[in-house]
């Protein structure tokens, strides 16, 4: 690993971020356009900025594919992709892991069952009937990153890549059964196993996007309140101690608020795998792996990636659509072997 | 300064560290020396607050268990024996990241002591031209040298050190040791170290606690307590014969 000595610290500049934002806002809008039925971009462009500034246009099967169907899918596409590659980077960073992530380590399916239990038992809140589903699937996200944290430390107690990931598979394949005979047992209820395994984002409305809006700024703000801890995390959990961070606390912290936000985007999108895993790397490989610089740009690749993974799902054998779960996942276990492999040669 | 009362640290029913007291004051470098498995890195763990443990530890007067952890890396800093690294710090964010327990705020800052100590921790260590440098292009030396600069820049009272030096070779050794022995010259500071090179507890060491099977056999100033008869009862072995005869191989030839 010797090499160039030069670090990011000294090649990062704030431009970077004004690309990916700008890469991100392009992306977004290429998305609305293409599709079964493609928008010149100049219509849409013109059709999303009269929308946001609340001018009244006269109905059209453009404006209605627009702002009916492909923005709020957009939406939401954007902001599972940024909170999923958040969880990953913050996961890395907190377990000092490069293969951590809500997917590999089996927290995705766990939200899942949960999110697929309380839609078969019709689980409500008050004044919110996806809430239920939401809190369930963000409790047992919660639940399996416990159990799976606690098994692979009463196996290996230095947590090593490893261990974790070997218990996320193990734990990935048990949940799907239990999810598969939920899924049978509920026909009528629930949605389909393919969606809770590879994901979809069919049908996703404005309700969602504000829902994983919200989700994303709460979450987003304590991670990145978290950032110095998660460096020291990820130089060591025992350095960090000795420096002073109170490890048990800010680990909890960390442990639930990604949880809670992997268990917010599964109860919209069903299981999306890879993304978490992935893309914090590709962020590394922009800003380093300081969290102040890295948890914002993993927010971009997110995005941008599983926007394009979307896109190529509807567009590569259209008029099929593929899972956008299969693109992110032929993707996700390629790079998972080039990590694993320099992780292995590295250890 | 620092002072342990009948501590006693248990994996599962078995005794690691057992009833050991001791005490350490400013200017004092106490060696914990003994065999493999007589407790010694368990007891700094314990002191560190990293392992649950029986007993009671008292800082400047005070029972270590009610200050809180930032209040104690303020003053006490630790170096261990291994830091690998799996991302690609700089030299200097690693460094900086032991002025975390000094930093106040929302976005960390209020710290102005800390790039001074921070650029002072670079220099002493020797560390300034790579202070850019990512931390997975260093040797283990330099790797050590960047944990023990960022123990500097914790600007601490005491250093805790678990064989710092340990699978370092010679030139590195005598560097973070002759460093040390420099830092410590300044009033109320004090080091508590790990060390298994005897030869290196004596030139460095100003007291020594000896333990075997998690007691202590004996502490106090280091020629007392590296006595030939309690080196002997801890190691099985003359430990004495065998330093002389091996520093009997370092002559000149004739």
């Amino acid at each position: 690993m010797k090499g160039s000595r030069q670090t990011w610290q000294e090649r990062f500049s704030p431009m970077t971020y004004v690309i990916l934002a700008a890469v991100l806002l392009l992306t977004m809008l290429l998305c609305v356009c293409m599709g079964s039925v493609r928008i010149p971009l100049r219509e849409t462009a013109a059709v999303i900025r009269d929308a946001v500034l609340g001018r009244s246009l006269p109905e059209s099967t453009f404006r209605n594919i627009i702002l009916n169907i492909r923005l709020p899918r957009v939406l939401c596409i954007s902001l599972v992709g940024a909170a999923l590659s958040l969880c990953g980077a913050a996961m890395q960073g907190l377990l000092r892991n490069p293969l951590a992530d809500g997917s590999t380590m089996g927290v995705s399916s766990g939200a899942a069952l949960g999110a697929a239990i309380a839609m078969a038992a019709g689980f409500s809140l008050p004044g919110s009937a996806f809430g239920g589903v939401t809190v369930m699937a963000m409790l047992f996200a919660f639940g399996s990153l416990m159990l799976i944290l606690s098994l692979a430390y009463a196996l290996d107690r230095s947590l090593s890549t490893g261990s974790i990931i070997l218990i996320g598979v193990v734990f990935t394949m048990f949940i799907s059964s239990v999810i598969s005979l939920v899924v049978t047992f509920s026909s009528d209820h629930t949605r389909s196993l393919n969606f809770w395994t590879l994901g979809s984002f069919s049908g996703t409305g404005y309700h969602h996007a504000r829902l994983l809006a919200a989700a994303l700024l709460i979450c987003g703000c304590i991670l990145m309140h978290y950032r110095r801890e998660l460096n020291a995390f990820a130089v060591g959990e025992d350095n960090a101690r000795h420096i002073g961070v109170p490890v048990r606390r800010v680990k909890l912290v960390i442990l639930i608020t990604v949880s809670a936000l992997i268990g917010v985007c599964v109860s919209v999108s069903g299981t999306v795998s890879f993304v978490g895993l992935i893309m914090p790397h590709i962020a590394r490989m922009l800003v380093g792996p300081n969290h102040s610089r890295l948890l914002p740009a993993s927010l971009f690749s997110g995005a941008i990636f599983l926007l394009l993974a979307d896109l190529a799902a509807r567009t590569v054998l259209s008029p099929i659509e593929l899972s956008i779960g299969v693109v992110t996942s032929l993707i996700g276990a390629a790079a998972f072997i080039v990590i694993f492999y320099h992780t292995r040669k590295a250890g | 300064m620092l002072s342990g009362k009948q501590i006693t640290v248990r994996y599962g029913s078995r005794p690691v560290v057992n009833d050991l007291s001791f005490s350490l004051e400013p200017g004092q470098w106490m060696m914990l020396a003994g065999p493999n498995g007589a407790g010694k890195t368990t007891l700094i763990e314990a002191v560190t607050q990293g392992v649950p443990y029986s007993g009671t530890f008292t800082w400047k007067g005070r029972d270590m268990r009610a200050i809180r952890p930032g209040e104690i890396a303020r003053s006490i800093a630790v170096l261990s024996q291994q830091n690998t690294m799996n991302y690609a710090y700089s030299v200097e964010e690693v460094v900086g990241l032991g002025r975390y327990a000094h930093q106040r705020g929302l976005l960390g800052s209020g710290d102005t002591e800390g790039r001074k100590l921070v650029e002072q921790a670079l220099a002493v260590t020797g560390l300034t031209e790579l202070r850019r440098a990512s931390m997975l292009t260093l040797s283990g030396g330099e790797t050590q040298r960047v944990f023990l600069a960022q123990v500097f820049a914790q600007n601490p009272s005491l250093l805790i050190l678990d064989e710092p030096a340990n699978h370092l070779d010679l030139q590195y050794q005598q560097s973070i040791f002759d460093t040390i022995r420099r830092w410590l010259q300044q009033p109320g500071r004090a080091v508590l170290s790990v060390v298994h090179d005897l030869s290196l507890a004596r030139r460095y060491g100003t007291h020594a606690l000896l333990m075997k099977d998690g007691r202590a056999v004996s502490q106090g100033e280091i020629s007392h307590v590296l006595n030939r008869e309690d080196l002997r009862r801890v190691y099985d072995l003359d430990v004495y014969a065998w330093m002389r005869e091996s520093a009997a191989f370092w002559t000149d030839p004739e």
